[in-house]
């Protein structure tokens, strides 16, 4: 899923100064899961900005609402009978929920309150850890299940560097290597001849190299 | 030959090498880098300039190999994956060589994270071994990576890295057998302290025959104090430092500290000399490449051979 973390309350409480009606927008989907900007989240924040209104002596209305996905402009559709009495948006979604409300209501100021992180998985409560990069060629078939791509903190593609030393990464002990993972792995397997296949050099095309991606299914398209 | 390089002259010839190493400066003082080429400029067989060490920002390996080069010596330059994208590599190859340099090095370059821009994003377009396939395809075929036809085509006598000591250990065979399979001529191994270890990951590579494909230049580094020791054991990323070397550092003044660091890199020399697999020497005396020379002479290499 997509992560998400939210922002400083500082930089939330500058962005929404100048509006005093507010649509605060959360989302169901991963940001939900990873408790960022769910309706529990929206409902927090709205109460802090609240909070933070009266300190400053001043007013604020906040209409709180948390669509099904953020990310399809269906749902989005939701906002029309609340986005005339607003002076700001302020999106606790992903980075792609917030630009298709930016699209959506063309003259609407859309803020984010969250920073997009990373596509992870779960390691445990409350812990996610980075495990793609949409690179757009899966490699996951050669490298026993395990991503260089995302996890080898210099994307290598033909094994480890010089710097791992007691199994970690050389940026800390507390990442591990990929490609010790790997090589673990391909040797549990059996598969250890792989590791001497050499991998070219790859084409970045796919993981955008040739501009913003798109995927267009002309069989599902209408 | 395959190139004009001096050390494929002396390692063609069967005589041991020897290579050193000059950090170029952190600013425009090609003086800095002339000083310290002279002062090993008769004990080696090549001058390496490293690539922007420890990802802190210095002279360009290319420029300081120039500088070198204009002194009619032997550079060796480095290349990281981390600062240049395939475009920069093959730009910065041609570029050297339309200069006169002829030997580098293919590395994908310490993190970022080490360096004084933490900030900044690393490239790895590539990595070191996709890097050495490239050089040696518009070595050998004239072609540059992306297929296309070069116009005359740079003469690199092709090195690499290699890291016995790094995790997993059993993997580092392999790891060699695959630069060798990119087409590597020569590697530099990551400094030695743990001779076992290292004689250990010989064996492995004598055993496959990796020895009769690629030249090893085994890596010394002599330490200057004990305090270097613990801080190379302690912190500097895949380096072994047993703990035996920190007592024989620590069991002398701190006066005697240098003279000690030096007899162990010589003692060192002269038992690894005995390797078949080992042809020759790549002395990294961080800031200390003023006791290169003598270094050299006490391990009983020095004259160089004329090739």
């Amino acid at each position: 899923m997509i992560t998400a973390e939210q922002k400083p309350m500082q930089e939330i409480i500058q962005y929404m100064a100048p509006y005093s009606k507010i649509l605060l927008v959360g989302c169901n989907e991963c940001v939900t899961v990873c408790a960022a900007g769910g309706r529990k989240e929206v409902g927090l924040l709205a109460s802090a900005l609240h909070l933070n209104s009266l300190k400053e002596g001043r007013t604020i209305d906040i209409k709180e609402i948390t669509l099904e996905r953020q990310c399809d402009p269906e749902y989005v559709e939701e906002l029309n009978s609340y986005i005339d009495n607003a002076d700001a948006v302020l999106s606790m979604a992903c980075g792609c929920g917030v630009q298709t409300i930016a699209e959506r209501y063309k003259n609407a100021h859309v803020y984010p309150a969250v920073n997009t992180k990373f596509m992870g998985a779960s390691l445990g409560q409350g812990v996610w850890a980075e495990r793609c990069q949409g690179c757009g060629d899966c490699m996951l078939g050669i490298t026993a299940g395990i991503c260089p791509i995302s996890r080898c903190s210099k994307s290598l593609l033909n094994g480890p560097c010089g710097g791992t030393s007691n199994g970690q990464c050389e940026i800390g002990q507390d990442t591990d290597c990929a490609w010790r993972l790997i090589w673990e792995r391909l040797k549990e397997l059996g598969l250890q001849d792989r590791y001497e296949e050499l991998v070219e050099a790859r084409d970045w095309r796919t993981a955008g190299g040739a501009g913003p991606r798109k995927i267009i299914r002309e069989d599902l398209a209408l | 030959m395959k190139t004009t390089s001096r050390l494929e002259r002396v390692l063609a010839s069967g005589a041991m090498a020897v290579t050193s190493e000059v950090g170029p400066p952190r600013g425009v003082d090609a003086e800095i880098v002339r000083t310290k080429a002279n002062m090993i400029k008769d004990h080696v067989d090549g001058i390496n300039v490293t690539d922007n060490q420890t990802a802190m920002v210095r002279m360009s390996s290319m420029a300081a190999g120039v500088i070198i080069k204009q002194m009619g010596l032997d550079p060796i330059i480095q290349m990281v994956t981390r600062d240049k994208n395939r475009l920069g590599c093959q730009a910065e190859i041609i570029g050297a060589a339309a200069l006169g340099i002829d030997t580098m090095l293919c590395l994908s370059g310490d993190h970022p994270k080490f360096g004084d821009h933490p900030e900044a994003k690393g490239v790895y377009d590539i990595d070191s071994v996709q890097l050495i396939q490239c050089v040696k395809k518009m070595r050998d075929e004239g072609k540059f990576l992306g297929g296309a036809e070069m116009k005359k085509s740079p003469k690199m006598f092709i090195g690499a890295a290699a890291n016995p000591f790094a995790d997993p250990f059993e993997l580092r065979v392999m790891r060699l057998a695959k630069k060798v399979k990119a087409g590597v001529d020569f590697v530099q191994t990551q400094c030695i302290f743990n001779l076992d270890k290292f004689e250990k990951w010989m064996d492995g590579v004598e055993e496959r025959g990796l020895d009769d494909q690629v030249h090893i230049l085994a890596g010394i580094t002599p330490m200057k104090s004990v305090g270097m020791a613990r801080y190379m054991k302690n912190r500097v990323p895949g380096m072994d430092v047993p703990d035996d070397v920190i007592k024989r550092m620590a069991g002398v003044s701190k006066e005697q500290q240098p003279e000690e660091g030096i007899k162990i890199a010589v003692e060192s020399m002269e038992r690894l000399k005995e390797r078949k697999g080992v042809h020759g020497f790549h002395i990294m005396a961080i800031e200390w490449e003023e006791r290169v020379a003598e270094i050299v002479e006490k391990a009983g290499m020095y004259p160089r051979p004329q090739v």
